[in-house]
């Protein structure tokens, strides 16, 4: 297609601009506006006893979804492209769920089975598990809502491997746990990794589900995302800067490595 | 030994082996041999246990593989598509199946390295797949399946994927393997030369049965039908019967029993000279003569020659 040079340089400016608007400037201001007071003051809204923990358990939650995360989407990733069983339509259709579900619905949806009065909420409560206002249930949300992830990216590399180099590994005497492992993790790694970071993202980013099973309970069951909430109710703006500019700081990290994946990706 | 008996597989309303029966015999090279959709891979992979067959039996080498797994089965299998683990080195592609059998580390190099020299492929050992060449990935594929010293080796239109020359190369080259190496083969291929070329035995199937089981020369002098004679070379119909155009005789004088034609196109192909001649029925008939016999000949569009129907040949 020939487009002529002055349509092209229109057509980059308006897409440039159009991201500027809606992405880079806001980003910017966050950024900007945390540093407003200076340093020192950045420096001390994230280093309250609840900034912390809110850090730390946000990095925490994120720690036990991904692993979960990545070994179900893998699984469901090769019943989908590899397995033949009935319900497998079913299976395909039910994982694209958490993507289209308000994750707010989500949450009510956990309380009614794991709140107090919940499905399951007396019986666990009575062997003394607590679900929902602790981390069990940020963690069952947040697992849920970015569930997908993994099983999306790996299952069209999985597609486009194509069944060969699996099967010469059998007839060379792998058994189905060695196959996996020297044949088809290693075949799909870049997928499986974009996947992560993605998941990774999305478990540090999300809010909605958290804040309705949460309880957002300070120093206890409070994320970074529900302090910048928090702070923002709180007229306290430059605190919620603050400790957006660290949502955002990691944010940027996990950008830096899906482009860094993705360039490996398309290497290979 | 391979044997198969009485094997059949459908998929869905396709039936793709109906009751086959066939043997491949130890140190031989056996090729199964049919157009597309004849069932030739399906058997294989049936052999190999990468498909199970809905009734019959598999054995190799004396024992019931029927219900074995492919890793049980002392195969080595070649794929079309190279199969190569793309992530690993020629080295490592090679020495896949001795690290899954847990050899040591100095007898995994010197067999590795013997069988690089075997396929010619020693200065590669450090290349990653996609730096080698289809035909170079191909002969690394056969380093790999030969690796495990299987006791059979299925070919699957290991040439299938490559160029007229490569193809060409590499078919010489597997044949002077295989007389260094002479283990029991079966290979899977739709193309008559290659089959003619490589094969002590051909199996030729066509729509999941056996057509004709004999050495090449059998089937080419001796075919059971019409069909394994269209298939395995260039045929010419002439009253009702297939006849082999080289078998077509052509004379510049009439002679007794002779009969009139006329040349309507003549095609040089090299070293031989393809003439299309009409008879006085209106039958078209093709002619394969050698360059010395069209030289004395001479034949050209328009020019007329008389013809000697070949005794031999099947009806159409």
């Amino acid at each position: 297609m020939s487009v002529d040079r002055r349509t092209r340089i229109g057509l980059r400016v308006l897409a440039l601009g159009y991201l500027a608007v809606l992405l880079l400037v806001p980003v910017g201001l966050v950024f900007y506006r945390t540093f407003e007071k200076g340093i020192g003051f950045v420096w001390d809204s994230i280093t309250t006893p609840a900034a912390i923990h809110a850090l730390f358990l946000t990095l925490e939650v994120a720690a036990i979804t991904v692993p979960l995360n990545a070994a179900f989407g893998m699984l469901a990733a090769l019943a989908l492209v590899r397995g033949r069983f009935p319900g497998k339509r079913l299976l395909d259709a039910l994982i694209d769920l958490p993507f289209a579900i308000s994750p707010i619905v989500v949450g009510l949806a956990l309380l009614l089975v794991f709140g107090r009065t919940g499905w399951l909420g007396p019986t666990l409560a009575d062997a003394g598990i607590q679900i929902v206002f602790s981390v069990p249930g940020i963690v069952i949300a947040t697992v849920f809502v970015s569930l997908p992830f993994v099983a999306r990216e790996v299952a069209p590399v999985l597609k486009e491997i194509g069944e060969e180099q699996e099967q010469a590994a059998a007839t060379l005497g792998a058994n189905a746990w060695q196959t996996f492992w020297r044949i088809t993790l290693p075949a799909v790694r870049w997928g499986l990794a974009y996947g992560v970071v993605l998941s990774t993202a999305r478990a540090i980013g999300e809010f909605g589900a958290v804040s309705v099973v949460s309880g957002k309970i300070a120093g206890q069951t409070e994320t970074l995302t529900l302090l910048v909430e928090k702070r923002f109710q709180n007229f306290d703006l430059a605190g919620a800067y603050a400790a957006s500019a660290l949502l955002a700081l990691i944010a940027l990290g996990t950008l830096l490595a899906m482009s860094l994946i993705g360039a490996r990706r398309s290497e290979s | 030994m391979i044997s198969v008996e009485s094997v059949s597989k459908r998929f869905g309303d396709f039936t793709a082996l109906d009751d086959i029966s066939i043997e491949a015999p130890d140190g031989k090279l056996t090729a199964l041999l049919g157009p597309s959709g004849s069932g030739k891979s399906t058997l294989l992979r049936v052999i190999a246990g990468l498909e199970v067959p809905d009734a019959g039996t598999v054995v190799v080498s004396g024992r019931d593989a029927t219900n074995l797994p492919p890793q049980k089965r002392g195969i080595g299998f070649v794929f079309q598509h190279y199969a190569a683990f793309k992530h690993m080195t020629l080295r490592d592609n090679v020495a896949f199946g001795l690290k899954i059998r847990k050899k040591g580390k100095p007898e995994i190099e010197s067999k590795v390295d013997e069988l690089l020299h075997l396929v010619g492929l020693e200065g590669f050992a450090d290349r990653y797949p996609a730096q080698l060449s289809g035909g170079q990935r191909q002969r690394m594929a056969l380093a790999r399946a030969l690796a495990v010293e299987p006791s059979v080796l299925l070919l699957d239109e290991p040439f299938g994927a490559l160029d007229a020359n490569v193809r060409a190369e590499l078919r010489a080259w597997l044949r002077r393997m295989h007389e260094q190496v002479p283990v029991t083969t079966v290979l899977v291929t739709h193309d008559q030369e290659e089959a003619m070329e490589l094969a002590d035995r051909i199996v030729l199937l066509k729509d999941g049965r056996i057509a004709q089981v004999g050495a090449p020369r059998e089937l080419y002098d001796q075919p059971a039908d019409s069909f394994v004679m269209s298939f395995l070379g260039r045929v010419s119909k002439l009253d009702g019967r297939l006849v082999r155009p080289h078998d077509v005789t052509l004379s510049d004088r009439p002679e007794d029993g002779w009969e009139e034609a006329m040349v309507q196109r003549v095609v040089h192909l090299g070293f031989e000279v393809r003439v299309e001649v009409v008879r006085g029925d209106g039958e078209e008939v093709t002619a394969q003569l050698t360059r010395a016999e069209a030289e004395a000949l001479e034949p050209h569009a328009g020019s007329i020659v008389w013809l000697r129907p070949p005794a031999s040949g099947v009806s159409a």
